[in-house]
């Protein structure tokens, strides 16, 4: 008996430890941000907390860079992903999973040989033709490259597998054409796996530094993470309000995810669990 | 009947043509014809805007051997892989095993150990460079009070590579920790329960029972973690400065071809250098699959 309470104390101790590792650099974040640059860069380590809470920082990046504009964009460019993934991979999830029909084996081949392949690859030939149809630096660029999804489609189509057939023979007696059987019987059953391709698609859109970098370049349009990667290069030294910056560029999603905490923990554990 | 279900048969083709059509018609624009454009591009010297494109054949792949920042690239890559990969797998599996038995705050710690995920790297990184500043960071800092002297964490070429990959660490032990305790749930309690009337203590029961079960998740983690680590990029271009000694001995694959692409427009050169990194991602995920029947347990 003892020997457990030992061993749930060590258990304790390694996770408390790994929780303030993991915890550090937020904490550190929220507390430089408040700081002046003088506070920030004293010598004494055990000067932890600002002497006053300013937020100086802030209404000085809040003056430097237009953040209604940045959620905006990168909220449009999430929300504008999530549809057309969501939208395209439950189509062909479906008809992957459930139709019979000539050349099946060979698009889906296509779908898994997409998944293989590194991102950087595509990268250059899509910038041009973004380029040549002249949208660059528009909403519609930032979309470009998650028009579709190989890996939702991919996850939408186990999902479907998985359902039972009786379903939808039941509908298609009833007289459902495939199209109402899809929209009405089997679409709603794979609920879980379509928020899972959101939360998805919504962090790897938000966390995606290089395309916008590089299909972005104006103001107008500009997203959160390109927008922090200029704001260093132009003020490298302003610790206080590179750290007010990325609070306030991270704060949205931490928010997100604190409220639905479930739902994305779950939707990153079926959608890398179902590969 | 043979004709109605003829109809049948061909309405169903048509329904699932319809259906993929958008995924398939976004894939081969997206996707295919880009492959094929970056593989011919590669034998092309790029004027400016994709204009003025010069056959050179295989001098791009020539100088590609010839160029000793991609080998140095190339050698730093893996650098950066071989400690990401290990060490945020074995962690995350650690602390799997510690969190899948019912327990006090089991929710409070996965919600924290998984937070990094949920951050830009862009923003995180930004953090870990003032955390990591030689001059004023906390860091170093904190060595200065115990009388260590300073430490070029991002300057100093022998070390930044691995300070990366610990951020890399940092971030991602919380995806695969997930990952883990999914396929941990799947493991029958029963075999647990045997071995524990056999007298099994922990450690037998962790390698002869967890560790086989669970290694079809670790497969995939494995398989994943690499290839993305070998994608490395936000993290190296936001913690070490353009004029940072330590770059040519940290930069990655990506952030070359980044570079060379987009910075100084050879497209040409950028394409031949991520025909290479498709080259190694497929080596070694053909290695993997060999491998994998040595080891991973399918039920």
């Amino acid at each position: 008996m003892k020997k457990i309470k030992y061993g749930t104390v060590i258990k304790h101790i390694l996770l408390v430890t790994g929780a303030i590792i993991m915890l550090v650099p937020f904490v550190w974040m929220i507390l430089t941000s408040f700081k002046t640059i003088s506070e920030a860069t004293q010598m004494n380590p055990f000067v932890i907390f600002p002497s006053e809470w300013r937020i100086d920082a802030f209404e000085n990046v809040i003056r430097k860079m237009d953040f209604l504009k940045l959620y905006l964009n990168t909220f449009l460019m999430i929300a504008g992903r999530i549809l057309c993934a969501v939208l395209t991979a439950t189509m062909a999830g479906y008809a992957f999973a459930r139709l019979k029909f000539k050349g099946k084996n060979f698009c889906f081949a296509l779908v898994l040989f997409q998944m293989m392949v590194p991102t950087q690859i595509f990268i250059i030939p899509q910038y041009l033709m973004v380029s040549k149809i002249g949208m660059l630096n528009t909403l519609f660029s930032l979309l470009f490259p998650g028009l579709v999804t190989a890996f939702g489609t991919f996850l939408l189509k186990q999902n479907y597998m998985s359902l039972p057939k009786e379903l939808e023979e039941a509908a298609r007696l009833d007289g459902c054409n495939i199209g109402q059987t899809f929209l009405y019987v089997m679409m709603p059953l794979t609920k879980a796996s379509m928020v899972a391709l959101g939360i998805f698609t919504a962090l790897f859109a938000y966390k995606d530094l290089m395309w916008p970098l590089i299909a972005n370049t104006e103001q107008s349009t500009m997203t959160l993470a390109p927008a922090l990667s200029k704001l260093q290069g132009q003020f490298s030294s302003n610790y206080p309000e590179l750290m007010a910056a990325s609070l306030i560029a991270c704060l949205p999603m931490i928010i997100l995810y604190l409220l639905f905490q479930k739902q994305f923990v779950e939707g990153i554990a079926t959608s890398g669990g179902k590969l | 009947m043979q004709k109605s279900r003829l109809t049948r048969d061909w309405k169903e083709c048509i329904w699932g043509w319809f259906f993929i059509l958008p995924t398939m018609l976004g894939l081969i624009i997206l996707n295919i014809i880009p492959i094929v454009q970056t593989i011919y591009q590669s034998f092309f010297k790029t004027g400016s805007f994709g204009r003025g494109n010069i056959f050179v054949g295989l001098e791009n792949y020539k100088n590609l051997i010839e160029d000793s920042s991609v080998w140095q690239s190339l050698i730093n890559t893996f650098k950066y892989a071989i400690v990401e990969v290990p060490l945020s797998i074995v962690i995350a599996l650690v602390l799997a095993v510690m969190l899948n038995r019912k327990m006090r705050g089991r929710t409070f710690y996965r919600t924290i150990f998984f937070l990094p995920m949920v951050v830009a790297p862009a923003a995180v990184a930004m953090v870990w460079r003032w955390l990591f500043n030689s001059e004023f960071g906390l860091l170093n800092k904190l060595l200065n009070t115990v009388g260590i002297g300073e430490v070029n964490w991002l300057s100093d070429p022998k070390i930044t590579v691995y300070v990366v990959a610990m951020v890399g660490v940092w971030s991602v032990i919380g995806y695969n920790m997930v990952l883990f305790l999914a396929g941990l749930q799947e493991i029958p309690r029963d075999f647990y329960e045997a071995s524990e009337i056999d007298g099994a203590n922990v450690f037998q029961q962790f390698f002869h029972i967890t560790l086989p079960q669970i290694s079809p998740t670790m497969f995939f983690v494995l398989v994943t973690r690499i290839i993305a680590s070998f994608q490395v990029f936000d993290m190296i271009l936001m913690m070490v400065d353009r004029s940072s000694p330590a770059l040519p001995k940290t930069q990655s694959l990506v952030y070359l071809f980044y570079r060379y692409a987009f910075v100084e427009n050879n497209k040409g050169y950028g394409s031949a250098i991520v025909v290479l990194l498709l080259v190694i991602i497929m080596i070694i995920t053909v290695i993997q699959m060999i491998m994998q029947k040595k080891w991973v347990h399918y039920e």
